[in-house]
């Protein structure tokens, strides 16, 4: 048994034979040509069609890896046609009368060193992708055929590095993993591996020799060990481990289109929490069943002046849309604290955290407010829209917003623009006042959110920057889980929801007591949607809920 | 001849995908444009050439426009750097 420490970039265990990756060789002849315009006319051919085989190496890397895949290649057609590297192959053939082939290689090299002298990490991986490029068309010049697997059962693969044109190209059903020697977290096989969910190690340098071909092999994704030719226990021991995560990728993928319900039939909704329109696929591929918070901060960031109003609907609108007939709450700007804008002109404060940020701004701003509201109300009339407003301290804060919110309807209304009169009006429930005076904030609103990581920080007087307060930044602190109590209590009283959207929503060690809390909604990032379901599906609160309350009330508070 | 100045907001600089869309935005022009970081300048056109500047966040650049629909490739590049890079 040889085991070899590499870097898991894509988590998984694969077992199988080993595989090295047999690159087609392109050896090259160098001669002079005579008819020189004859070779360049044969250069321009091989570059056309390797522009056509990327283009449809784009279109499958888009519909196996998604948009950012297909970039990718649609770079390396930009690189194949690029003006400096036809020009200084051009050069070769018709000034040195060398041929296609040897001008190819020779200014591919040149090319790659460019890039490798960089100084910065990401551009001197971009090296491969010119050398890539270069060995396309000089397969085509040649008239090889790229390497492929030539083997009847799924192997590991093993190779020095894959270029990404390769990986895409490979027949999936075959592999059972990759290793590589080079590469890094952030290389194209990484990234492929990850989103085509194949476990892969990479990095692990020239320890995997070729006598191993053909080896029995497991690799551990999650951990970087390669191990060949295990011993029973290494084998057992990570065949169960596969087992265990073929077992849970399974149910999870068998509870999508499921209601998260408990054993004894309470059900709680669960939502996503989104940064930007792009979000929303992630959202519908997890079955999330809405949006929870839809963080507006992103057109702010992204803009170099405060965004106007139809920019601002539009992207409003086409989540929306796209979400059809699911709620999506919008959260107002939450600018301030650790996010500053320069074009806001806030002036520098010592507490950042205590100071002019979010609903603050946007009451003391009421014309940038107003803009934003216009924009929501707009987009309303496209679906299902619930607006937050973060940062609530007081009633008469709430009461300000709202007014706003009455004139832009009144505004729209007289300029005929069309809005929906359902929008629900809700607030976060972040600072301990706001916890405090839920009694009276809930006769407000339509709905609470809870954000526990605010709620945490101002309650236990925690900087959540700070990372020397460790173990006293706690989140399970019975303070904080009171005050969510304490809000929930106050929020059904009045008939309003209580849905929490900070991290805290997404951590299963508390998803019973949530359920025993009665929150009514969770928004989480649209990966953790399945597994919380999974947890709400294998609670039984008549088990669970009175232990947990007692314990709330009682000396739980030993903490 | 327009000349516009612009500082790099884009977090990883001009790397290969804002590049390539930066070609593909020039070409929709006659003009030519050239990009120009301290004593070196190039031709927009030039995907490699481009990435191989390395400009990088916080950087500023020197974007001049010359030809026959200058008055509307300018304005139309600002836009463009203000929301890609």
């Amino acid at each position: 048994m040889i085991t070899i420490q590499g870097k898991g970039v894509s988590s998984g265990v694969g077992i199988g034979p080993l595989y090295f990756y047999h690159r087609a060789k392109t050896t090259i002849t160098r001669y002079q040509v005579e008819d020189v315009d004859a070779e360049w006319q044969r250069f321009k051919d091989a570059q056309t069609t390797a522009i056509e085989q990327l283009g449809d190496l784009a279109e499958k890397a888009r519909a196996e890896a998604g948009d950012e895949a297909a970039m990718l290649f649609e770079t390396h057609q930009m690189m194949a046609e690029d003006l400096d590297y036809e020009e200084a192959i051009e050069g070769l053939i018709k000034e040195n009368k060398s041929n296609a082939e040897a001008a190819v290689t020779d200014v591919a090299v040149q090319f790659a060193q460019m890039f490798e002298s960089m100084d910065d990490t990401y551009m001197q991986a971009r090296a491969a992708d010119v050398k890539d490029v270069s060995r396309r068309i000089l397969s085509i010049l040649n008239g090889t055929v790229e390497g492929g697997i030539a083997s009847e059962v799924p192997v590991l693969l093993a190779a020095d590095d894959l270029a990404p044109s390769e990986t895409v190209q490979l027949d999936k059903s075959k592999i059972l993993g990759f290793i590589t020697a080079g590469g890094s977290g952030s290389s194209h096989t990484a990234i492929l591996a990850r989103t085509m969910g194949i476990p892969a190690i990479v990095g692990v340098g020239d320890a995997l020799k070729p006598e191993y071909e053909g080896r029995q092999v497991i690799i551990d994704g999650a951990t970087g060990n390669v191990v060949i030719d295990p011993d029973d226990m290494t084998r057992d021991r990570l065949l169960k481990k596969r087992e265990e995560q073929l077992r849970l990728q399974r149910l999870l993928e068998s509870l999508k289109g499921q209601p998260n319900i408990t054993k004894d039939g309470k059900s709680i909704r669960i939502y996503c929490n989104i940064g930007s329109p792009d979000d929303v696929h992630a959202v519908q591929v997890n079955d999330g069943g809405g949006i929870g918070l839809f963080r507006s901060e992103f057109l702010y960031l992204n803009s170099k002046d405060y965004p106007t109003e139809d920019e601002q609907f539009e992207a409003y609108k086409q989540v929306l849309s796209d979400m059809e007939d699911k709620e999506v709450i919008i959260r107002t700007c939450d600018i301030g604290a650790d996010k500053q804008i320069g074009y806001f002109n806030l002036p520098k404060e010592d507490n950042p955290a205590m100071g002019m940020r979010a609903l603050r701004i946007s009451l003391t701003r009421p014309d940038f407010f107003r803009t934003q509201l216009r924009a929501l109300y707009r987009a309303s009339a496209f679906g299902k829209l619930g607006i937050m407003f973060p940062m609530v301290t007081s009633v008469w804060e709430v009461r300000e917003a709202k007014k706003l919110c009455e004139e832009v309807k009144r505004e729209l209304k007289a300029e005929g623009i069309p809005y929906s009169e359902d929008v629900q009006i809700g607030i976060m429930i972040e600072t301990p006042a706001a916890a405090i005076m839920s009694d009276r904030l809930a006769k407000e609103v339509d709905f609470f959110s809870c954000g526990t990581n605010d709620l945490t920080q101002y309650t236990l007087a925690c900087d959540r920057q700070n990372n020397d307060l460790g173990r006293f930044y706690d989140p399970h602190h019975p303070a904080v889980l009171r005050l969510l109590q304490m809000v929930t209590e106050n929020a059904h009283k009045n008939g309003i929801w209580v849905g929490i959207c900070g991290e805290l929503g997404a951590d299963l060690t508390l998803t019973e007591t949530f359920l025993a809390i009665g929150i009514d909604e969770l928004s989480v990032s649209p990966r953790a949607v399945l597994p919380l379901r999974n947890a709400v599906r294998m609670t039984d609160t008549r088990e669970s809920s009175a232990r947990i309350l007692e314990a709330l009330n009682n000396e739980y508070s030993a903490t | 001849m327009k000349q516009f100045v612009y500082t790099i907001q884009e977090a990883v600089g001009i790397h290969a995908r804002p590049a390539g869309l930066l070609v593909k935005e020039v070409k929709k022009y006659q003009s030519t444009v050239t990009i120009t970081k301290g004593d070196a300048s190039v031709n927009a056109l030039k995907l490699m050439a481009l990435m191989g500047m390395g400009v990088k966040c916080g950087d500023t650049v020197t974007v001049t426009v010359e030809g026959a629909d200058e008055d509307t490739a300018a304005p139309a590049l600002e836009a463009f750097f203000h929301e890609h890079l």
